[in-house]
């Protein structure tokens, strides 16, 4: 592609295309996640960036578990440094050069040196990824009523994908050495990979244009469909983590949210005079009728809504969940899943939509209901009673990703606005109006554990 | 004990009339109040405030539940019902410091409160223990009923992942001079007992095991055979763990103590 022709014209539409698409994709999703409640989370900029760095850049989380964090690891500096020599794919593409970043000289070079050998390591990982999910089969990544159907061909078709791209990158690269080696000139760049396979295509200088051609085409065309494909993918993660990270909570997992609404009740109910700050009103002037707690994906909060759509199924959370460690439905993986999937049902959803709802399927063991919501039509109370808050999944995400906030807020809904508690836990809360502890004894005894209490003298 | 003397529990009623006001105030909580077993632990702590000389005081009949398991369990309006009302009583007596050994009380008035108008300084007992010992106010001269014992901890979610507090407890253990032994899961890995996020008050879901006892078989793992203690430091899971080590026959051989208990024990002022 020495000369701009007609090849120059055909990449920029086929590019054009690709980027608009996923603009239009990205802006649908933007949309779903502005369905949630606003919520003021643009304190702590610098603490904020630090965690991202952290977290999401730096992979930190990751490291839990070293197996897999070395081999992600690869896949992800392969990402972020090959996509230098995307840009210059592009660059050659649109304006008919070859290999215009190649005057760099020895920065180039290692460039060059680098994709290669990250190239080769990525399409190793895959490999063992692949292995890990379909014939070793690691139980978190192979079960869970949440692995349907599409979660499994989803994480097999990123993972050979990638192969393709990177095997695709490598012809480009054998071919294009070989290329230069017969007609006697050096090649900008090294090659420590291409160079151990460059006689692979033989040496018939038609053969090998086409091949450099197709496996640039096909890297290129690659990256814009693997582009559009993120939206309906987990793979989505590799935009959202950053954001997600950036954005979540900076307290101590401790410390839930408390709902100002309710504290303005409770005030005006100990106290006549209290004066509760005026209702929010919409466009309309209408008051905003906020539900307590959560029963569709309205009521949880942008931030919530986000989390669905940076969660990558590693099922990290699920594996540490002392509820599922013991059998119990409940898995914090499926909460995330499940709000991604209500969100699209409800709202927008991308390209290629596959909910794969649990009732369609024939799961038995999650009994949902017809109910067009989050909670029962995806999410179960069962699952949500089993929840000991114990933020393991919280501290085992990744992406820093809160599933217990939104198990608490479905959990809320079900206390607050239908009373739907199991009855044991409806008498502990009778026990405490009536005599200020979860268990029915008389308040008045509360100090008794203080009598005929000794301690040794001191003389 | 032959020289003992009787104490009695100062409480912020008698100090309020008296215009005295205490370096810190006990919060007891319903389990210390009122569970036979955490009876042993609130003493046990009494004892040692009483050893150190720390001016304190309780609530006595005064004190209600944090309404954490209220707010756990989902229900935000009856959380905030006891919190306002327990932050109204702790205001009107200016109380600055509170010391619990009940770790859902503590996240809860430590991280909860604020929001509502509670701002106070709370401190964990395990915490507070470890502050005693690195000031030599308790020195374990007791006698080392503990040296050389095997002794693993159990760590509590509102103490461990809910708040950061993994070191507070085990240097409190590490002053009896024990043989630590950690289980696999722990510290920010631990696997909860199985009460935490109001499952204390109501039976479990459908499953395979219960969780308490998967966290029991893993301690006694982790202890080996003859006798060891499962230390904690948090009512549910002293509960939890007593469970689950009944439930394996083990009662004999392994003792389920809070970390309060092994230091008043250590120090002599059980006897």
């Amino acid at each position: 592609m020495d000369n701009f022709g007609i090849e120059n014209i055909i990449f920029l539409i086929v590019a054009a295309i690709g980027i608009g698409l996923f603009v239009w994709q990205i802006r649908k999703i933007r949309k779903n996640v502005l369905i949630g409640r606003d919520v003021e989370l643009s304190d702590n900029s610098s603490e904020r960036l630090n965690k991202m760095l952290l977290v999401a850049f730096g992979q930190q989380k990751m490291f839990k578990r070293m197996l897999p964090a070395v081999l992600h690891l690869f896949v992800y500096i392969g990402f972020l440094v090959i996509n230098i020599e995307v840009l210059e794919i592009l660059i050659d593409g649109i304006f008919g050069t070859h290999r215009v970043l190649g005057f760099m000289g020895p920065v180039y070079s290692a460039l060059m040196f680098v994709n290669e050998i990250l190239a080769a390591l990525v399409i190793v990982a895959c490999a063992i990824f692949l292995w890990r999910r379909n014939v070793t089969q690691v139980p978190r990544l192979a079960r869970g009523v949440e692995m349907r159907a599409w979660p499994k061909l989803d994480a097999n078709v990123i993972l050979i994908t990638e192969i393709v791209l990177m095997f695709a990158l490598f012809a480009f690269n054998i071919s294009d050495l070989k290329l230069a080696e017969l007609k006697g000139h050096e090649l900008a760049g090294s090659f420590p990979v291409s160079q151990l396979f460059v006689n692979a295509f033989g040496s018939d200088a038609g053969t090998l244009e086409a091949i450099a051609t197709t496996g640039w085409w096909i890297h290129i065309l690659g990256i814009l469909a693997f582009m559009n494909y993120l939206p309906s993918s987990k793979h989505f993660h590799i935009i959202m983590a950053f954001p997600n990270v950036y954005f979540s909570k900076l307290l101590p997992k401790g410390k839930f949210a408390t709902n100002p609404a309710i504290t303005h009740e409770i005030k005006a109910m100990l106290d006549p005079s209290y004066q509760p700050p005026a209702p929010e009103v919409d466009a309309e002037g209408n008051p905003v009728m906020q539900r307590f707690g959560a029963k569709d994906v309205e009521d949880l909060s942008w931030k919530q809504l986000m989390d669905a759509y940076t969660c990558t199924e590693c099922g990290r959370c699920t594996s540490v969940c002392p509820a599922n460690i013991t059998g119990k439905l409940l898995s914090p993986r499926k909460i995330i899943m499940d709000t991604r999937d209500r969100m699209e049902e409800k709202g927008e959803h991308p390209a290629i939509f596959r909910p794969n709802h649990y009732k369609e399927l024939g799961v038995e063991r999650v009994a949902t209901t017809d109910e067009k919501t989050l909670l029962r039509g995806y999410i179960t109370p069962e699952e949500l009673w089993a929840c000991t808050s114990c933020n393991a999944c919280v501290e085992s995400c990744p992406v820093n990703i809160d599933q217990l906030s939104t198990i608490m807020d479905l959990r809320r809904y079900l206390v607050l606005e239908e009373s739907a508690a199991p009855a044991s836990l409806n008498a502990m809360f009778t026990n405490i109006e009536n005599n200020g502890a979860p268990w029915a004894f008389p308040a008045s005894d509360r100090f008794n554990w203080a009598e005929e209490l000794y301690v040794p003298s001191k003389n | 004990m032959e020289n003992k003397r009787l104490v009695k529990v100062p409480t912020m009623a008698e100090m309020a009339a008296n215009g005295e006001e205490p370096e810190v105030l006990f919060w007891v909580g319903c389990a210390g109040s009122f569970d036979d077993r955490y009876k042993r632990v609130t003493r046990a702590f009494v004892q040692i405030l009483e050893h150190v000389g720390i001016k304190y005081a309780v609530l006595g009949t005064e004190e209600s539940c944090t309404g954490d398991p209220a707010k756990r369990a989902g229900n935000e309006f009856l959380f905030q019902m006891q919190a306002l009302t327990n932050i109204e009583v702790l205001n009107a007596y200016n109380i600055k410091k509170i010391v619990t050994a009940c770790p859902h009380c503590f996240n809860t008035i430590k991280n909860e409160y604020p929001d509502l108008g509670g701002n106070y300084e709370v401190i964990h007992h395990s915490t507070f223990l470890q502050q005693l010992i690195n000031e030599g106010k308790v020195k374990m001269q007791g006698g080392g009923e503990f040296k050389g014992k095997r002794i693993t901890y159990h760590d509590s979610c509102y103490l461990g992942r809910a708040n950061d507090i993994y070191e507070a407890p085990r240097d409190v253990l590490a002053a009896l001079d024990a043989d630590l032994v950690e289980m696999k899961r722990s510290r920010a890995n631990g696997l909860c007992c199985g009460a935490g996020g109001a499952q204390m008050f109501k039976e479990p879901e459908p499953g395979n095991k219960d969780i308490n006892i998967e966290r029991t078989e893993e301690a006694l793992a982790t202890l080996g055979t003859g006798n060891g203690v499962i230390a904690t430091a948090c009512p549910f899971c002293m509960v939890m763990m007593n469970d689950g080590v009944k439930n394996k026959e083990q009662e004999e051989n392994v003792k389920v103590f809070d970390i309060a208990e092994l230091i008043a024990q250590a120090e002599g002022l059980t006897k």
